[in-house]
């Protein structure tokens, strides 16, 4: 039974090391100086780049994570520092539960809640959609990483008469911060690779955007759209946006790991 | 807390800052709980116009026609449903043994590099999936799967059919690499919470090895039934992988080598093609329909894996 066991956990890698490999061989080919400064060619013109999609994706990530970062930043401190009660078990719960709702639910709300009123698709209703999403892991992470600071720092600053609320923000805040910064970045990271939401609500653009008012591009709907086309050129550069998204989520994951390392030792 | 209580004692006046600080972060902690209820009650409100008009039997009419404007979400649920129990059932006993082996097997350098690897997994962007299924998965089981099946198993209904390679059994295969990380990493967090006592006496009773483990495992079904369901609430959801591989066909069929269509691929595929009031109507009920399933099922799960781990660290990463 524990070769079993072995076993499974060898069959989970191996999709793992399939999918780098297609993605870095295929990726790399279409790789070029273009690719991250030029726009996208019209159908039959080879070459080109997705310099807007990458630019989009960037500002539908900054843009959900104006939205989330007050909201979850707050949450997070109201269940650590005053959740310890009903209430907070109740939002806790909903939080958590929220952390379930499938990403295309969320672009469907932020398509009623943004979207409908505005009549027309926006980057605005991009962020909100991606900001839903953020908000339940930067509130739960804040809310873990501030309960691990020691009691004894709350105790020490408050036997110094330094009222509750500096005592939240200036002390247990700042010593938490190292900890908030990674779940931020688990956030960005899921927030980066999300397409589903954006489909209906940032919807696509071939050329640069001018405002946030219009649709963008991002680089998740770029590489669906130019994944399931019939061009042989556009799905090489659909591979190397994989590749490139790839990068960006892997290296913030490892800042991440590397950030935890000492806080999850136990771990 | 405790401070609240020694500095009511100490200082009987309230300070200002306290009780402004207090409630705004208590404001923002409403916030979360009045999205939720914004998100259901818009969702409400923009399917008004289909739930009036086809009531309950939307959920089991299996026309879907936007010409005649006529709506049926059965087709739908029914691919959710399938090509989720279908990965659970391919990635369940892989989870298990990962679990296992971490936790109870694999000594410390050995395991900490295959938690990050499996974790990793779980990191991949969903339309990276779609891209790798479609393009690698899909030609493999059209070539090799498919045909090993039906001239194995062929004599099930299931197992029968043109091997197209696009189809069911390629959403629930997709699917199950997609929640194979999250089941696996709270089972292993769940069986570590399981206290040494229990193992220890098992062991000192003279069991092996293998015995402690089972214990182990029995000890922690609550939480690992909890990781199984998590793991449904993702794939009930999925959608940019699965839309890619499941051929997007509204039909009800019983071999699994046919196309089919989940709620969420349906969503992602028509919602902007959606022109009259109806039609859009029609497919944001299904956006409400999969939110509350998803809402029941990761409430039950959640409620599972808290009872075990403590307020749910392990549940929280995923």
């Amino acid at each position: 039974m524990f070769a079993f066991c072995g076993l499974s956990t060898l069959i989970a890698l191996v999709p793992l090391l399939l999918i780098f490999y297609r993605t870095i061989s295929l990726g790399m080919s279409a790789i070029n100086l273009d690719f991250f400064t030029a726009l996208p060619k019209p159908v039959g013109e080879s070459g080109g780049g997705l310099a807007n999609a990458i630019v989009g994706t960037m500002i539908l990530v900054g843009l959900g994570c104006c939205i989330s970062f007050p909201i979850g930043i707050m949450a997070g401190m109201f269940l650590s520092e005053y959740g310890n009660n009903p209430f907070g078990t109740s939002v806790r719960f909903l939080t958590d539960v929220m952390n379930g709702v499938p990403s295309i639910v969320t672009g469907v709300v932020a398509y009623t809640l943004v979207v409908i009123p505005l009549k027309h698709f926006s980057g605005y209703a991009g962020g909100v959609a991606l900001a839903i999403l953020m908000i339940p892991t930067i509130t739960r992470t804040t809310e873990e990483m501030l309960k691990m600071v020691p009691q004894s720092y709350r105790e020490a600053a408050l036997a110094l008469g330094i009222s509750q609320w500096k005592t939240s923000l200036r002390i247990v805040l700042r010593t938490a911060l190292g900890g908030i910064v990674t779940g931020v970045m688990l956030a960005i990271a899921r927030a980066a690779g999300e397409t589903a939401p954006l489909l209906f609500t940032a919807l696509n653009n071939r050329f640069w955007h001018t405002s946030i008012d219009q649709p963008i591009a991002s680089l998740t709907v770029f590489i669906y759209n130019y994944g399931v086309s019939p061009f042989d050129d556009w799905i090489a550069q659909a591979w190397a946006g994989a590749l490139v998204l790839m990068v960006m989520i892997l290296l913030l994951s490892i800042a991440v790991r590397y950030a935890t390392r000492s806080r999850y030792a136990g771990n | 807390m405790s401070i609240g209580i020694h500095r009511e004692l100490l200082t009987p006046h309230v300070n200002v800052g306290d009780a402004v600080f207090k409630n705004l972060t208590r404001f923002f902690a409403l916030l979360i709980v009045g999205m939720v209820v914004l998100m259901a009650f818009e969702m409400y409100g923009s399917a008004k116009l289909s739930i009036e008009k086809f009531g309950w039997q939307f959920l089991v009419r299996s026309v879907w026609d936007p010409v005649k404007e006529e709506y049926g979400a059965l087709p739908f649920i029914y691919g959710t449903l399938v090509s989720s129990a279908l990965a659970l059932i391919i990635a369940l006993p892989l989870s298990i043994g990962i679990a296992v082996f971490l936790a109870e097997i694999a000594p410390r350098w050995l395991e900490r590099p295959l938690s990050f690897f499996i974790e990793l997994l779980a990191g991949i962007p969903s339309i990276v999936y779609g891209l790798w299924g479609f393009f690698v998965m899909v030609p493999w089981i059209r070539t090799t799967v498919e045909p090993a099946l039906s001239s194995t198993l062929g004599f099930i209904p299931l197992f029968r059919g043109a091997p197209y390679g696009i189809g069911m059994l390629a959403a629930g295969m997709i699917l199950s690499v997609m929640v194979l990380p999250i089941v696996s990493s709270i089972s292993r967090d769940v069986l570590r919470a399981v206290p040494r006592s229990q193992k220890e006496a098992a062991l000192a009773l003279g069991s092996t090895r293998w015995e402690a483990t089972r214990i182990a495992l029995s000890y922690s079904r609550s939480g690992i039934i909890g990781a199984i369901i998590l793991g449904l609430g993702r794939a009930l959801g999925e959608t940019m992988a699965v839309t890619m591989v499941i051929g997007n066909r509204p039909t009800i069929s019983a071999s699994l080598f046919e196309p089919g269509y989940t709620m969420a691929s349906v969503l992602a595929n028509e919602f902007t093609e959606a022109t009259s009031q109806m039609y859009l109507s029609a497919l944001i009920e299904i956006a409400l329909v999969l939110f509350l399933m998803t809402i029941i099922v990761n409430s039950f799960a959640r409620l599972l894996v808290w009872s075990v781990t403590k307020h749910g660290d392990a549940a929280r990463r995923t």
